[in-house]
């Protein structure tokens, strides 16, 4: 007997292509566990059982035929709700599109699709993927799996708390200042923000597109190297998109971090809660005791992060939420949550004729100064390895009247979107028996290092074998 | 109202002809097609689409840019013009703010020279039937693409007044080339759109139809006391313009109106007004009060464009020759009358059926003033060959009756009208006119008028 709590990508793949079990009968499992814990975790939107059945019974077919499938083929699969679903109702969350169904798919939606995964349905987040908790989200709050009275993080918190409860084994989110990485370490799972341009955002409801790129989520560092292998490339809809050559993510994961140097950038640890500081801390003596080389760097600018980034992201948002007028499309704009419109008003200011030079511009100039501190610090170490976030999952409602304090759990995530750089996030124990990720930062494109060192870390600590108790 | 002197600056927007959309793969073609069937999620603005540059309508754009004589900067980018209208799909136009494909060029036009004080040395080029006339060069301030809107209209279904929106021309590239306000007449502001017309015709990069649309041009106008030499504190844009003919009615009607509120000491309000074709005057539709803060900035779904010289030196190879160049060229090769080449050139297809004509021409005699006249006069699109024909067998006529008729003629109509012969030696011009006439009634053919007065004014020598 199969406990599909156990299961990875890596694992499941395996069961289909030995014939040990149908991908429809996968799907079911899988399906009848997310009809279930939704009702416990409301970490799904929409469930897409009819959808998920047919794909599933394809992959039999094609197993069946003798066809040779790719690693994700027969995999149940979340996507945030921010991705465009061909005929799937998509609403990233917000009341405005409640009955918005797209004509097409993201550019991601179909690549998965092509790599024949399972689509179990659409996940919760904070609408248009504003907030670190999942509470802005218009449909409720999703909860944290390990503590159903705590947030799982955000915004993709959905998806992190779908995952977490193996109600998936993999997970769409997006990341634009730590919406994949914060609830993945809040949820004790593996999350990836790519860099920027790595993966295409087209057909993605876009936040803050200079900011904004697509990650996912998975169990273990080995499975998010797959999924970055499917979707991971250029993209002709996505101009923004990068031509770099995609490697194989899993070729070479096992080669361990002997002779690797590891930074840990003081500033992040200075103000930090003692306890996440020794967690952290413990992660870096265990890749020191496999080999790698730990040193403190400097990243003197890391102060102005959340400051500048509460600029950019407002702007664009204000931008971007604009074709959201009730004209052609969706419901008119009172429908929007009130984070919404706060981020709207303050991007309106921002870009206003006589204050652009003192906010976006300026924003935009000490953006840059953030991305010159990563790259002088990359000339002398690997990567860096800092928390995800200052806190430990915070109770639900806690955050909800003081937008500031919110915004502030991005302070450890934000510089890395502001940057353009990659980010993984992955478990590293726990605290009070709630999760604590690290983030493993590294420079454009280093995705394959990333997950390098994750996985060595990962195959000497195993967290991800701690599952909540639902 | 010759206390002032009119303060003209065009925008001039211009529908690029590209086969697809500035930003997606639709056909861009979208003149009298269905609602709505040239669209896609990108230009109906849908939840998580992204522009993709046109790079064709980018080439257009900077082939423009070259033609009007403009610096064109090796780095660009788009940017967004936030604004609220139904019609536009994202709720913003990407559209180009500081760094347009093109700026700081000019464009010459010619002009009857009273309107204006100093003529220039080269007024010599034109003919008295235009009248005295000189060169004036008119400061392009840019020309830079964005993304055409879509398009409403209000009709009535079912008793209930509505508006539809069709994005078939959502989308499409559009070239605003914007003028700087150094126009000082009507008559200067259509010569200069003519002139804008003419080049982009000859660039083949749109078909600048004003009807359709594909050609719009928004005058600015103001008026300052003459000899003054600052920009008045107003301007009044003027909109709904669909032909040269209204772009000048336009002006003028608002030279009046502005003159009579100067008069009355007023300053005329700064706003935009649009022209009513039916009442034949301009009407007020948005006041300064309501004018837009578009909060542009760099658009993030397309990265900034660095341009190198390799690539201006192949699009440099691809302009044809320009109305300028061709006129000049006109002039030195073929000694045509200024007044003749300015019709020769004003489309490529005419001016090539005359050069392709005196080549044809050549052997046979025919000079390229015969070919230049027949084409002027006649209807111009007979075709090279067909013109050739027809000048060689008037020719033959001419030759036969000079041969053997002619003179007998003519010696039989000066013998029969002495007094006509006498007013003429006496000086009275006319009296050839009618000796011309005499003959060409007796011959009863076609005969080359010229020739009958030159062998005229011969025999009246004798």
């Amino acid at each position: 007997m199969i406990d599909i709590t156990d299961l990875t990508i890596e694992s499941a793949s395996n069961l289909l292509s030995k014939k040990q079990m149908k991908a429809e009968e996968l799907a079911k499992l899988f399906l009848a566990r997310a009809e279930v814990l939704n009702k416990k975790l409301n970490c799904f939107i929409t469930l897409t059982p009819d959808i998920a059945i047919d794909q599933a019974k394809r992959v039999d077919d094609f197993i069946a035929q003798g066809q040779k499938l790719n690693d994700l083929a027969g995999i149940p699969i979340a996507l945030k709700d921010l991705f465009s679903t061909k005929g799937i109702k998509t609403t990233a969350a917000s009341k405005v599109l409640e009955n918005y169904v797209p004509v097409y798919d993201a550019t991601v939606v179909s690549k998965l699709k092509d790599a024949n995964t399972i689509f179990i349905g659409k996940t919760n987040h904070d609408a248009w993927g504003h907030g670190g908790s999942g509470e802005n989200s218009d449909f409720g709050p999703s909860v944290n799996p390990y503590d159903q009275k705590r947030v799982p993080g955000g915004s993709s918190s959905g998806s992190a708390a779908a995952l977490a409860a193996t109600t998936c084994i993999a997970a769409t989110g997006t990341d634009t200042g730590g919406s994949s990485r914060l609830p993945a370490a809040f949820c004790n799972v593996v999350g990836l923000k790519p860099t920027y341009g790595r993966v295409s955002r087209y057909g993605v409801i876009a936040m803050a597109s200079s900011l904004d790129s697509i990650g996912h989520m998975t169990k273990t560092v080995y499975d998010n190297a797959v999924v970055l292998n499917v979707t991971a490339g250029h993209d002709e809809f996505d101009a923004t998109s990068s031509a770099e050559k995609v490697p194989d993510y899993t070729d070479g994961i096992g080669r361990g971090v002997s002779g690797l140097k590891i930074g840990l950038p003081k500033e992040y640890f200075e103000k930090l809660d003692a306890k996440i500081k020794k967690v952290i801390l413990d992660a870096a003596k265990k890749l020191e005791s496999l080999g790698a080389k730990v040193t403190e760097v400097d990243l003197p600018n890391t102060q102005y992060g959340v400051a500048t980034y509460y600029i950019i992201q407002p702007s664009e948002v204000s931008s971007n939420l604009a074709r959201y007028d009730g004209v052609r499309f969706g419901n008119f704009r009172d429908s929007f949550g009130s984070e919404a419109k706060r981020r709207i008003i303050l991007g309106t200011f921002t870009l206003s004729s006589g204050y652009y030079d003192a906010y976006y511009l300026k924003a935009m100039k000490v953006r840059r100064l953030i991305r010159e501190d990563y790259l002088k610090a990359f000339k002398n170490v690997d990567c860096l390895i800092c928390p995800v976030s200052p806190t430990l999952p915070f109770k639900i409602g806690e955050k909800v009247d003081d937008p500031l304090a919110m915004y502030l759990a991005d302070i450890y995530t934000v510089n890395a979107n502001l940057a353009g750089i990659p980010a993984l996030a992955v478990p590293c124990g726990f605290i009070d028996d709630l999760p604590v990720g690290m983030q493993i930062v590294g420079p454009d494109f280093s995705e394959k290092l990333l997950y390098q060192i994750g996985y060595a870390y990962e195959q000497e600590t195993k967290w991800y074998q701690q599952k909540p108790k639902i | 109202m010759n206390k002032y002197e009119p303060v003209i600056g065009l925008e001039v927007h211009i529908e690029l002809s590209t086969r697809s959309k500035m930003f997606c793969q639709c056909s861009s073609d979208y003149f009298g097609k269905e609602p709505n069937t040239h669209t896609c999620p990108i230009c109906l603005g849908l939840p998580g689409a992204m522009p993709k540059a046109n790079s064709q309508a980018i080439e257009y754009t900077h082939m423009l840019g070259l033609a009007l004589n403009c610096q064109i900067p090796l780095s660009s980018k788009f940017d967004r013009k936030n604004y609220f209208y139904p019609d536009l799909a994202k709720g913003f136009q990407i559209s180009q703010y500081d760094l347009p494909f093109s700026q700081n060029g000019f464009l010459e036009i010619q002009i009857a020279s009273e309107h204006t004080s100093g003529v220039s040395k080269d007024a010599a080029r034109h003919t008295p039937e235009v009248g005295q006339a000189r060169t004036k060069k008119i400061g392009i301030t840019r020309a830079h693409l964005e993304e055409d809107t879509g398009k409403l209209n209000h009709a009535t279904i079912d008793g209930r007044g509505v508006s539809l929106i069709d994005f078939n021309r959502s989308g499409v590239p559009l070239v605003e080339v914007v003028s700087e306000p150094e126009m000082n007449s009507s008559e200067e502001a259509k010569a200069y759109a003519q002139k804008l017309q003419q080049i982009v015709r000859y660039l083949k990069i749109s078909d600048v139809d004003m009807e359709k649309g594909s050609m719009r041009i928004e005058p600015n106008v103001s008026l300052r006391k003459k000899g003054e030499k600052s920009l008045p504190n107003y301007k009044v844009e003027l909109k709904n313009i669909n032909s040269f003919r209204f772009a000048q009615a336009a002006i003028e009607y608002e030279i009046k109106r502005q003159a009579e509120i100067l008069d009355s000491g007023k300053i005329p309000v700064q706003e935009t007004r649009g022209w009513n074709e039916f009442k034949n005057q301009t009407v007020s539709q948005r006041s300064k009060e309501a004018a837009h803060d578009y909060r542009y900035f760099p658009e993030p779904d397309l990265p900034p464009f660095e341009f190198n010289k390799n690539y201006f030196v192949k699009l440099k190879k691809s302009i044809p020759e320009l109305p300028d160049e061709k006129f000049k060229r006109f002039q030195d090769e073929y000694k045509l009358p200024p007044y003749e080449i300015e019709i020769l050139t004003r489309g490529q297809k005419v001016a090539n059926d005359f050069e392709e004509a005196v080549k044809i021409g050549n052997p046979l005699g025919v000079t390229p003033r015969q070919i230049s006249i027949v084409m002027i006069n006649k209807k111009p699109d007979m075709g090279p060959a067909s013109i050739i024909k027809g000048i060689v067998s008037s020719l033959t006529i001419i030759k036969v009756a000079t041969a053997e008729e002619l003179h007998e003629i003519i010696t039989e109509i000066l013998a029969k009208h002495q007094k006509a012969v006498e007013d003429y030696k006496s000086g009275k011009e006319n009296a050839l006119s009618f000796l011309i006439g005499q003959v060409m009634r007796k011959a009863g053919s076609k005969l080359d008028v010229n020739s009958v007065k030159s062998m005229l004014q011969e025999k009246l020598r004798e």
